[in-house]
């Protein structure tokens, strides 16, 4: 892990910087422009400075309402989702053959929802969850269970949460699975010996040895359940009503939809804020972590 | 504690159908003795390795059984079998700490936990770990890890048998020493049945009282190291123990004398009828052989090479051919890289396809 | 051991309930909007190709898939070539501002695509890359990049840095070392890379239906146009939402073998 230092090493990385500073810093320094600016259309701008920062936090106005509204279900979904996907993930993981030619099936099969396009992600939900033609919503309304995503709140978000689980619950169960593949069989038959339950190994040995991608997996399915916009707009185009509107949908009604670019920018900066802020807490713990692999090293 | 009996035992990957000679471990017989080192040596994939997991039962044998203390232990789960097995890279859980490493086999089986804290204590003590009790597992060195996985095997008091699995790869070789000695003492201290897997000749030589030495699947002679250095059952465990390895070649025999390349060697036994129709060879160590000047009455060879491995020079010489490895007396010098072969006749042994033959005095 | 019980049980629940939907998509797409609409079938009791034919024959359709592989293709080679060198520097070397170069990077592949969409409409609007493959291909980069960085740093890292010390004194040139020894050696890894980076570009549509108009559209943006204009045609839009699957389960098919390692990014 002693890398040396050598300052040119600026110049391997630049390709990347140039690539992502393109489409990256240019954008923003566009949105924070924005963000400071009032406009009537027309392409007229009008200096205002923190207004719209003020406005977005203040729950009392219309757009701090709305924001803080789609705040709050979207931190609600994510966690609602963190908390199916997974324990559902590392108990797949669990279960998944150990050899054979059913291996290979499963994993294909594990990994097809993944290589959906998002919004044909929807548009397969919407399909089977319809309770006119959908498997799902005929199933449910003829088991009496009334049953309609979209004039129904509850079945809305339900139907939401189920489809992530769905779409994402494959990307947990393969990353836990990548992390336990890497457990050399002496572990198990050392735990054998030592006469540890099938719950003692899990403890001992799988849960450590999952860790770091645990937290690969819980990151990536944070950040893009915070972010995520096409698989419900699709379904239910964030309704009824506003009960499905997440952060993502907002801003895209408030800044395409309403061209309210001003209002849009600034959600923008306070949205990328909370990301940058979680995937700073996230990366800090990791880097920790890392610090304690060298010393793992003999047991690899 | 226990002796350790195994009976018409083999095992094949290929189930028992396998035809015979697939096996990884062809049929065997032997007793190993309570409180025994034993050594199973041999190069990888000889089987020992197969052999040992039979032991631990981490692999059920395709046919055979194995007792322990004369109770057939056979269709027991290694849970249930009481050994403690170290392997060949340190298993050691990540999270724990050392002391919670060496009582989690112990809470495992419910013991109570006043009990649980004297043992890991006496344990720590034995391997010097007692420094370390309380710090995490996952940053102490290999050899340190080893000895938490050992220590995981002591810890608990009815312990049939010590597995260890090539225990020594992944350590320093300064400290290979420290850790041989450790197990050696620990051996004496606590009366137990010891059964190590290696492919190194000194590891095992030094560790054990009775050297199992295997080859392709086959255990070919079983005995002290003397007993394997003096008298080697198989030119296999010739050429395998000792270094350099014993010289092997092929000679016609008949009685007293041996004949290689024309020329004739005493021998000290009679060796009155051979198998008809077997490759005869002649096995001397290279110790038991050394140049000298050339004279009549000597096998003349032409020297090669000479390695000189500090304690004793060794001439790599040809004689037609074949090639030898003999001793060269201190202060001998090659005039020309011509030598005559000076035979110790006691240590000559013969060997038909590979196996002794014993002669009669 | 390495397993629990009742793991066949749970695993077989859990791929039907995979499959399902996928089943009730491909079933739909088989069926005449007439079936679909008046009765509820398990199978297609009519079957028709009637709709894969029309999206063959209407070239609005098929140039969607080609726009969408255009761009995916664009972007997995560039995200790729520009991370492979980025990936040895930071395995390999400290310099200013490493750490935080790599967590900027890092948390671009977090940014919301949904901040993204206007300021790329007007930044590809003003250099004239607006509707074509480029452009989304450029905006896709935004995420893909710093993943493929991350991921090929894992594996440049798994190669001992003295194989890099033999080769240069060797008298290998620096290229020459990172062309003919390190790209071989982490090829699995590039191929690691590659996939997701494929994967995320073919998955994404906000900004790829952003950054297009007519020209470029990707196929997934043709399929949401097209039924809201024909009404429900729920067959048309099965057949369509199945030909997009196809892609995705190919490449993982050829990939079957390497899904566990891939996953484990190179870093367990």
């Amino acid at each position: 892990m002693d890398k040396t230092i050598n300052q040119k090493a600026w110049f391997l990385v630049l390709p990347v910087f140039a690539v992502v500073a393109f489409s990256a810093i240019l954008p923003l320094m566009t949105v924070v422009n924005y963000s400071m600016q009032d406009t009537f259309g027309n392409n007229q701008f009008f200096w205002n400075g923190v207004g719209w920062f003020k406005e977005l936090l203040d729950p009392s106005t219309d757009l701090g309402g709305r924001f803080l509204a789609s705040l709050g279900r979207n931190l609600l979904f994510s966690a609602i989702i963190l908390a199916i996907e997974v324990p559902l993930g590392i108990v797949v993981a669990l279960s998944m053959p150990r050899e054979g030619w059913t291996v290979a099936v499963c994993l294909v099969i594990l990994a097809l929802p993944l290589l959906i396009p998002w919004n044909v992600v929807g548009t397969i939900w919407q399909i089977f969850g319809r309770p006119d033609i959908g498997l799902l919503g005929y199933t449910l309304n003829s088991l009496g269970i009334d049953y309609n995503y979209v004039s129904n709140e509850f079945d809305a978000w339900a139907t939401v949460i189920v489809m992530d689980v769905w779409h994402w619950t494959s990307l947990v169960a393969l990353l836990c699975y990548a992390g336990l593949k890497s457990i050399p069989d002496a572990y198990y038959q050392a735990a054998q010996i030592d006469g540890a339950s099938r719950w003692a190994v899990f403890k001992a040995i799988q849960l450590p040895k999952m860790n770091r991608v645990l937290l690969i997996a819980v990151l990536l399915r944070f950040m893009d359940s915070f972010m995520i916009y096409t698989e419900p707009f699709v379904v239910t185009g964030g309704g009824p009503g506003n009960s499905t509107t997440f952060v993502s949908i907002e801003l895209v009604k408030i800044a395409l939809g309403q061209f309210d670019l001003g209002k849009a920018a600034a959600l923008s900066l306070v949205y990328n804020l909370i990301i940058l802020i979680v995937c700073w807490v996230f990366y800090t713990v990791m880097t920790n972590a890392g610090v304690e692999r060298p010393a793992k090293k003999g047991g690899a | 504690m226990a002796r350790i009996d195994l009976v018409d035992l083999a095992h094949s990957y290929g189930g028992n159908a396998a035809p015979p000679e697939s096996f990884a471990l062809k049929p065997v017989t032997m007793t190993w003795r309570q409180g025994g080192a034993y050594a199973l040596l041999g190069p990888s994939g000889c089987g020992k390795t197969t052999l040992l997991n039979l032991i631990s039962g981490i692999v059920t044998p395709s046919r055979g059984k194995i007792l322990f203390d004369g109770a057939d232990i056979t269709p027991l789960s290694t849970q249930k079998r009481n050994i403690a097995q170290v392997f060949q890279f340190p298993v050691i859980y990540d999270t724990m700490t050392v002391g919670q490493n060496l009582a989690f086999p112990l809470q495992n089986r419910g013991v109570p936990k006043a009990e649980v804290e004297a043992r890991v204590k006496q344990i720590a003590d034995l391997l010097d770990l007692t420094p370390y009790l309380g710090r995490k597992a996952t940053r102490l060195t290999a050899d340190a890890k080893q000895k938490i996985s050992l220590g995981r095997g002591l810890v608990r008091s009815d312990v049939a048998a010590v597995l260890f699995d090539e225990p020594l790869t992944v350590i320093d070789p300064e400290l290979k020493w420290q850790l041989r000695s450790k197990l050696k003492a620990l051996h004496r201290e606590l009366d137990l049945t010891m059964i190590y897997v290696t492919h190194d000749q000194t590891e095992a030589l030094t560790f054990a009282d009775t050297v199992v030495v295997m080859h392709d699947g086959r255990v070919v002679q079983s005995g002290t190291p003397a007993e394997l250095f003096d008298k080697p059952a198989h030119t296999f465990v010739g050429y395998f123990i000792g270094s350099p390895g014993m010289n092997i070649v092929p000679a016609a025999v008949s009685g007293h004398e041996a004949r290689v390349d024309g020329h004739t060697i005493g021998l000290h036994r009679n060796y009155g009828v051979l198998p008809a129709g077997a490759k005869i060879e002649i096995g001397v160590r290279p110790e038991f052989l050394h140049v000298a000047a050339p004279a009549s009455g000597l096998l003349s060879a032409t020297i090669e090479r000479i390695d000189d491995l500090g304690r004793a020079r060794f001439a790599r010489v040809r004689v037609g051919d074949e090639k030898f490895s003999a001793r060269m007396p201190p202060g001998f010098s090659v005039p020309d890289n011509m030598v005559g072969l000076v035979f110790d006749p006691a240590h000559v042994h013969v060997y038909a396809d590979s196996r002794l033959v014993e002669g009669v005095a | 051991m390495h397993s629990i019980p009742g793991r066949r049980l749970i695993i077989s629940l859990f791929l039907i309930f995979l499959l399902l939907p996928i089943y009730w998509l491909v079933n739909m797409s088989f069926k005449t909007n007439a079936e679909i609409v008046t009765t509820m079938t398990l199978w297609p009791h009519q079957p028709t190709l009637e709709n894969y034919r029309r999206i063959f024959t209407d070239e609005s359709w098929y140039s969607g898939y080609i726009n969408s592989l255009t761009y995916v293709i664009i972007n997995t080679v560039i995200s790729i070539a520009v991370a492979l060198p980025a990936a040895y520097g930071f395995s390999r070397y400290r310099f200013l501002g490493d750490k935080h170069l790599f967590f900027w990077l890092l948390s671009n592949r977090m940014a919301p695509a949904a901040v993204f969409a206007l300021p790329f409409f007007n930044l590809y609007s003003a250099i004239n890359l607006f509707d074509t493959p480029w452009a989304v291909a450029l905006a896709h980069c935004i995420f893909n990049v710093p993943l493929a960085v991350w991921i090929l740093e894992g594996f440049v890292s798994g190669v001992p840095r003295e194989i890099d010390e033999t080769a240069f004194l060797d008298g290998y040139s620096f290229p020459r070392f990172f062309v003919k020894i390190l790209v071989p050696l982490i090829a699995s890894g590039i191929g690691v890379a590659a996939f997701f980076c494929f994967m995320f570009s073919w998955v994404e549509l906000l900004l790829a239906r952003t950054l297009t108009a007519v020209n470029a559209k990707p196929i997934s943006a043709i399929m949401t146009r097209t039924v809201s204009a024909a009404g429900m045609d729920w067959g048309l839009l099965a057949a369509a939402g199945v030909l997009t699957i196809i892609p995705g389960a190919l490449v993982i098919w050829f990939v079957r073998n390497y899904i566990a390692r891939g996953f484990a990014l190179g870093r367990v």
